[in-house]
């Protein structure tokens, strides 16, 4: 049960959060030139760490609104939330 | 190998069992194998029998870098079923069921597989629609099914509350489903394979590929250099890393999938019931626990540990159907690591790298297919191309787009 | 009934001026309030208690606490009873019946045991090595397997108690009310700290319940009793007794289970049975304590066999002398100790003690006292008859303690206190993800690191920290520094040291598995190291002669650990054997996870409230009321209930509907449809978004004009549909499926927020606020002009369109679009305004005999005009295409929400599943829902499927079955013939059409 910095709200029981994968996987701008694999690949490949991981969460039950969270997938430690469109913060695994 | 019967069994006794011997080897890897195949769970283990028993295989070797079983093969729930939606499912799993029937005598060693009936209940129109188009579809794939009426649901279990919050409207049953023990699994076919010839290494950690032209020639890990002319890979919960490697990608998330029991009591629930749309999944054990599966927590994790709030979204549904077993207790509580691929049927596949192969992505469902898995698995690599029941199962379907989406089916609208 | 011929006249916790009677195994006996059950038996001289799991073995009560393995009875009857219950832990209350488990006919004469006449064959795993011949025989073998396994029963009644939950923050958690944790929540409630303790005992005393040591010159229990009520002083300090801490997760979060009124026994004060607390502390506290070790030895499972200091908590405790005659079995100075109270109290007592010339304040007291003891020896047999222990026989140890010599001395005795040390109970730590290392020192594991996530101090015997004054300072600095970490620090705050009276501490002499005169696992004696599931050293041994080497294959090969005390006294026991075997020094890698709970969980109080009416929200309109007083129908979609249907009197649903269904076409109907989800879109950006996430284009649509969108996943396939309405050019009225509102609204913030920031676009779930009446069919013009002030005509109020009034007196926005294929107006008013707007059309409806109708009526309809619904028709594998609805998908749009995906090798491939009408060659045959389609019927099952029926009813506006079908080259098979497989083995032929069956 992790507790998670919401950039807007603060801590908060992770309850309140539902997450939604990898973070920073950008919709392509002109899906219409990309090969089928290329597509593939932005539709359904993850990198799916075992360390360091980027993910986005959003605030269900609060503010309802979107961030990312960096934490460590074996440990669950979380390192750092940021809203998003904000720099990825520098984590030293 | 020595056979083990009722008969070994007595005479053992009379040496107080000082006489039995191992039931695999502990060999240290040899320089280069025909195949290895990489992870010592149910599958890889399976694997790596059926290569030795039907496939001519050559030198054949499994690396496990802990225990045998260790990962999501003694941490499941340990239903065994093949009642799937599409052909593809139907193909696999019925073929797994087939092997399961006869596992314990080709393996000699009881695996106690127990058809002792399993139950999908329905409990709102919507899942009445999901069940007759899926018992339709078992039916015409030679597979039994039956529709249940919810009086049928009470025959088998007596203290089920029907009317309970989205009460049960029917219910399929395949008889041929149930139950078995997931350790002797792995036990049972590290235990065959050994007698075959294959090297079962153990405490064995992959940490790279060795790769030329695009081709795998061998494996480094921390017991040295192996090599191998191919390679399958079959680790559940990390071959996202095992992918990395070798230098590609896999349509994988993992996450934490936990699990329960209570305390042994004497037989109460015969049979496996299932229901999706309550979310309770629960069975009996022949110890007599009642062994009760949890859904994932919502994130990627490596960590084999979940939520408390899993476990109470898991225990209220139960409870709500059964409330006979409220003063029951829980006695532990764990998870496993589940790979989840979007259309929540496995890969089973070449990949981008030559003589390299992947069985991974079974997400929740890994047990049942155990023997289909590796059996198909163990003919793909040894002919270089697919096994014709395997050959959906490819990687590239996220590609072109052939899913096989039996997760779409159960979606709720209107 | 009995005399307590067993009880002591000394004070303890006990209550000697209330008697309470209770029975076991239909005996009557008394005991005091105070007593726990096993404390009670122990007090009649009642020693046989359960049988064990495999062999039926007779067992006894072998400890005072959670850990117990073996006195597991099942408590109380029907509908109250709970089977395993550790008799150590039950709290008598008047009339309290229990009985032994796995026994019959009974305890003390179990036909079970038989098996262990043959349990030669029974080693462990011995059902993976058998049973396999011939193999149709398994399911048999398997029934009486299940027969014999289970402990006790479950009830068959459904309970009848409920239980509580409640969430709890504090600064400080402290994990269990001895010493060291009185002293660290008095610390921590000093610097003013908001502190939990929590202990799983009636009282606060912890260890010192069960011992004779004097704090500052008078007896420990005086001193507990003023730092008791001086944490009662403290605002701040909550004290929870009768409580375990069960699970330590991520962040400080932990389960504590509270047994708020079980010990007052069945049909109690109407109190919650038990509460679940949910504590967020941020710090916590374990003050733990450390359970006794046992010895191995022959036999050593037999009633009157227990902890040493077990017998020392019966004493103090519960002023209950377990025996008559004792002979104690240790391996350090801790079994002395016992002696001397033992003697202290009137019995009779030898020690055997398997070290060499044991030196110490302890050793040296007791050979003073005139206590027997008898050096580098060990218990080889033990005599047992009739349920009681007759006598011990000893043997010579041989120098490394593998081998026993000499002659065998008997002693006679009634009860074996055994003490192999102690093992300190790092359940918790461990759970919270705190790593473990084996102590050379103490032989036992013990906390090592913490995990970063969940900050912990530990103190006392959890930590081997064994001399009690130790314990009390040490429990108060980490009182102080969870204070501190917490943001309480206390500077200068120090220790005012109690005066405390201690012995000195010898490690053990690191052995616990003890030989006799033949080898072990060789000879009638039994080695149990873990007597729930009867395994024994031996099975070790075969465990790791056939390569179950590894600790997890050991445990689930021999079933170590997996009782319900879940090792607490087996696990250390069982790795040392197997370290020994194997020639491995013990390290902290060896050790198995603890999985919670640290004791087994009640289930119902994990469900807490949450059951029956309260167990899943039922979403209910505003018009619900009205649809009671009809008598609908329900269904459940989602979390709503929508009426499926209204029966008139002796109405079929088939009648209903047929009658609804008829009603709409030829007069008027009304729908309750505010269930639909509904999104309110605005900002300059709407119509950029809707292009986005529909596949048609939404640039000329204008205010007042209404639209049909299919919504599409990025795989491209159809996962929702909707009318969307421009109410002026920023500002749009979304609606989405039933079921999937939840789901669009969520699709719709994701994309907003994190991939088009920059556009304004605000979203709003609107679902609740409109109350929504679907009034459809020829009169609905007619009806409807009555009630309103909007202009009905086609001219002015055209097909997909929107206008703002009222309707009969009440603010109104009408959508005139149409589900059923009729003339309709969805009428949205505010929801508090939904019953009467309800009302009102119903009352103007009278003369045109109008007819509420249900989702299955109008289902029926729209499958006579060919609308698919979202989550029936379509199920994620479905693109606009497959159901012939390319008009709907733009091409010129450069882009939208799936688009790449149709042109994909599979995706774009010719004779994919199509959406079809099929007809059935009866037409009053209706085809089950779900059936499949198969080119031609063959005489059995495999049959090659070309799709399924999606939709399929009795028309009765067409007069005939109608279906819709997913399937394969769908649109290139119209006019053909196919057959639908049915179940029971027989065909029907159908007719591939168009979906449209009415136009």
């Amino acid at each position: 049960m992790l507790i998670i910095t919401c950039p807007w709200c603060g801590q908060r029981d992770q309850s309140e959060f539902t997450a939604h994968g990898e973070a920073h996987v950008a919709r392509p701008e002109h899906p219409e030139q990309l090969t089928e694999s290329q597509w593939g690949d932005y539709v359904f490949f993850r990198s799916n760490p075992k360390g360091v991981h980027h993910e986005r969460w959003v605030h269900t039950h609060g503010c309802r609104r979107w961030f990312n969270v960096v934490r460590d997938t074996v440990t669950d430690h979380i390192f750092a939330t940021y809203r998003p469109g904000e720099r990825k913060p520098e984590i030293k695994g | 190998m020595e056979r083990y019967s009722i008969f070994s069994l007595a005479r053992n006794a009379i040496s107080h069992h000082r006489g039995w011997q191992r039931a695999w080897r502990s060999p240290d890897p040899q320089k280069t194998y025909d195949v290895v195949i990489i992870g010592g769970g149910g599958h890889g283990l399976a694997t790596a029998y059926y290569l030795a028993r039907e496939c001519d295989a050559g030198r054949v070797a499994v690396l496990e870098k802990g225990w045998l079983g260790g990962g999501n093969t003694g941490r499941n729930t340990t239903i065994v079923r093949s009642n799937y939606l599409w052909d593809e499912s139907a193909g696999i799993y019925e073929h797994a069921m087939k092997l399961w029937e006869k596992l314990s005598a080709d393996l000699n060693y009881n695996v106690m597989f127990s058809q002792r009936g399993l139950l999908h209940l329905a409990h709102s129109v919507h899942d009445m629609q999901e069940i007759g188009r899926r018992g339709s579809a078992i039916y015409l794939n030679g597979i039994d099914s039956e529709f249940l009426t919810p009086g049928q649901v009470r025959e088998m279990v007596p203290f089920i509350n029907l009317d309970c919050r989205y009460p049960v409207m029917g219910a399929l049953l395949q008889r041929r489903g149930g139950t078995a023990r997931h350790d002797a699994v792995a036990w049972g076919y590290a235990r065959a394979a050994d007698n075959l010839g294959v090297d079962i290494i153990q405490n064995c950690e992959v940490t790279g590929f060795r790769i030329e032209d695009n081709t795998v020639t061998g494996i480094e890990t921390t017991r040295g250099l192996i090599g191998a002319r191919k390679v399958g890979c079959v680790v559940a919960g990390h071959c996202s890393q095992l992918a990395e490697l070798a230098g590609f990608r896999l349509p994988i998330e993992s996450f934490p999938l936990q699990a329960l029991v209570s305390e042994p009591v004497k037989p109460v629930l015969d049979c496996v019931v299932m229901s999706g749309s309550v979310h309770a999944y629960i069975s009996q054990s022949d110890k007599g626990e009642l062994v009760i599966g949890a859904g994932s927590d919502g994130y990627n994790s490596y960590s084999q540990r979940g939520g408390f709030d899993i476990i109470e979204e898991t225990v209220g549904p139960v409870i709500e159907l059964y409330p006979v077993f409220s003063r029951l207790k829980m006695l532990r509580h764990w998870a496993g690591i589940v790979d989840v691929t979007v259309d929540r049927s496995p890969i089973i596949s070449r990949t981008p790298v030559k003589n390299l192969f992947f069985n991974c992505g079974w997400g929740t469902g890994g047990f049942k297919a155990t023997p289909g898995s590796g059996h198909v698995f163990a003919h793909s690599i040894a002919r270089g191309e697919m096994h014709p029941i395997a050959e959906p199962f490819s990687i590239n379907r996220f590609n072109t787009g052939a899913l096989i989406d039996e997760g779409a089916a159960a979606a709720v609208a209107h | 009934m009995s005399v307590q011929q067993f009880r002591l006249e000394r004070e303890s916790t006990i209550n000697r001026s209330r008697v309470i009677r209770f029975w076991f195994n239909d005996t009557a006996h008394e005991g005091y309030q105070g007593d726990t059950l096993a404390s009670a038996l122990l007090a009649n001289g009642v020693r046989l208690v359960a049988r064990s799991f495999k062999y039926h073995r007779p067992r006894g009560i072998y400890t005072a606490g959670p850990e117990e393995p073996n006195a597991l009875v099942q408590l109380e009857e029907g509908a109250y009873t709970e089977p395993n219950r550790r008799a150590t832990e039950i709290e008598i209350y008047d009339g309290l019946r229990a009985r032994s488990q796995n026994c019959w006919p009974s305890v003390d004469f179990d036909l079970g045991a038989a098996s262990s006449f043959f349990d030669r064959l029974l080693p462990a795993g011995f059902y993976y090595k058998t049973f396999m011949w011939p193999r149709s025989f398994w399911m048999l073998y398997e029934k009486y397997i299940r027969r014999a396994a289970g402990l006790g029963r479950s009830p068959m009644e459904a309970d009848p108690d409920c239980y509580d939950k409640t969430y709890a923050h504090c600064d400080v958690l402290i994990v269990g009310g001895g010493p060291a944790g009185i002293q660290a929540a008095r610390a921590a409630g000093l610097a003013g700290a908001r502190v939990i303790l929590a202990d799983e005992r009636p009282g606060l005393g912890g260890s010192l319940l069960g011992e004779k040591y004097v704090i500052n010159d008078r007896p420990a229990m005086d001193w507990v009793d003023e730092r008791k009520s001086e944490l009662s002083d403290m605002p701040e300090v909550c004290v929870l007794t009768r409580t375990t801490v069960t699970g330590y997760y991520d962040y400080n979060f932990l389960v504590a289970n509270e047994r708020v009124s079980e010990h007052l026994g069945p049909h109690n004060s109407g109190a919650p049975k038990e509460r679940l607390w949910k504590i967020r502390a941020r710090h916590v506290v374990l003050a733990t304590g450390a359970i006794e070790r046992p010895l191995v030895f022959a036999d050593c499972d037999r009633p009157g066999v227990m902890l040493s200091s077990a017998i020392r908590n019966y004493i103090h405790r519960f002023s209950v002398l377990p025996g008559k005659r004792f002979v104690i079995l240790t391996n350090n100075d801790t079994g002395y100790r016992t002696a001397l109270d033992i003697l202290d109290a009137g019995g009779m007592v030898a020690v055997i003690d398997i070290r060499s010339h044991p030196a110490g304040e302890l050793p040296d007291t007791a050979r003073n006292t005139g206590i027997r003891v008898l050096e580098a020896r060990t218990i080889t047999a033990v005599n047992y008859a009739k349920g009681t222990i007759r006598s011990v026989e000893v043997m010579q140890l041989s120098e490394d303690c593998t081998q026993v010599t000499g002659n065998a001395e008997r002693i006679r005795c009634d009860t074996v206190g055994v003490s192999g040390g102690w093992n300190p109970t790092v359940h918790l730590f461990s759970q919270g993800r705190g790593t473990l290392r084996f102590c050379e020192r103490n032989q036992c594991f013990v906390p090592d690191r913490p995990s970063r996530n969940n900050p912990v101090t530990l103190a006392g015997s959890c930590r081997a920290t064994w001399r009690l004054g130790d314990c009390l300072k040490e429990g108060f600095d980490a009182g102080i520094s969870a204070a501190g970490e917490a943001g309480f620090a206390m500077p200068g705050m120090t220790h005012e040291e109690d005066a405390v009276q201690d012995t000195d501490h010898h490690e053990p002499r690191p052995v616990w598995i003890l030989p006799c005169e033949h080898p072990i696992g060789q000879g009638r004696k039994k080695h149990f190291h873990e007597m729930q599931n009867d395994a024994t050293i031996a099975d070790i041994a075969l465990a790791d002669r056939e390569g179950f080497s590894s600790i997890e294959h050991l445990k689930r090969y021999t079933t170590t650990g997996m009782g319900t005390d879940q090792g607490k006294l087996s696990n250390l026991n069982a790795l040392l054997a197997l370290s020994e075997i194997q020639g491995v020094p013990m390290s902290g890698g060896r050790v198995t996870t603890y999985r919670p709970p640290y004791t087994p969980l009640t289930m119902g109080s994990i469900v807490g409230h949450d059951r029956r009416d309260l167990f899943l929200q039922r979403r209910k309109t505003p018009i619900h009321s009205w649809h009671d007083r009809a008598g609908a129908v329900y269904e459940d979609v989602g979390d709503w209930e929508r009426p499926r249907y209204y029966p008139g009197p002796a109405e079929t649903m088939h009648d209903a509907v047929q009658r609804e269904c008829l009603a709409v076409r030829q007069s008027c109907g009304l729908l309750d449809a505010s269930t639909l989800g509904k999104i309110d879109l605005q900002g300059r950006n709407c119509r950029w978004l809707l292009n986005m996430l529909y596949t048609n284009a939404w640039d000329n649509l204008s205010a007042g004009r209404c639209r049909y969108g299919l919504m599409l996943n990025e795989h491209g396939m159809v996962f929702d549909d909707g009318v969307t309405t421009c109410l002026d050019d920023n500002h749009y009225h979304m609606t989405t499926t039933t079921g999937g509102a939840a789901r669009v609204m969520n699709w719709i913030e994701e994309w907003l927020q994190t991939e088009w920031p920059d556009l304004e676009v605000f979203a709003t779930s609107v679902t609740e606020q409109w109350a929504v009446a679907s009034l459809s069919g020829p009169n609905a013009r007619a009806l409807l002009s009555g009630l309103t002030d909007v202009p009905l005509d086609d001219a002015s109020f055209p097909f997909m369109s929107c206008r703002n009034g009222t309707v009969a007196g009440i603010p109104a926005r009408i959508f005139r679009i149409s589900f059923t294929g009729e003339l309709s107006f969805e009428i949205n008013v505010p929801a508090r305004y939904g019953l009467a707007l309800w009302k009102a059309l119903m009352d103007a409806g009278e003369e045109y005999r109008i007819c509420p109708y249900g989702t299955e009526a109008m289902h029926v309809l729209r499958a006579e005009k060919g609308f698919i619904i979202a989550g029936q028709d379509t199920d994620g594998t479905v693109t606009p295409m497959d159901l012939g609805m390319d008009w709907i998908v733009s091409r010129k749009k450069e882009d939208f929400l799936g688009k790449r995906s149709f042109d994909r090798t599979d995706t774009a491939r010719p004779g994919r599943k199509q959406l079809v009408g099929l007809l059935t060659e009866d037409p009053e045959f209706v085809i089950p829902e779900g059936t499949h389609v198969v080119k031609a019927m063959k005489n059995a099952p495999p049959m090659e499927m070309l799709g399924h029926v999606s939709s399929s009813y009795m028309s009765p506006n067409t007069g005939r079955s109608i279906a819709l079908a997913l399937i394969a080259d769908g649109f290139n098979l119209k006019g053909q013939t196919l057959s639908v497989a049915l179940m029971n083995g027989t065909g029907h032929h159908v007719t591939v059409t168009d979906p449209v069956f009415l136009r």
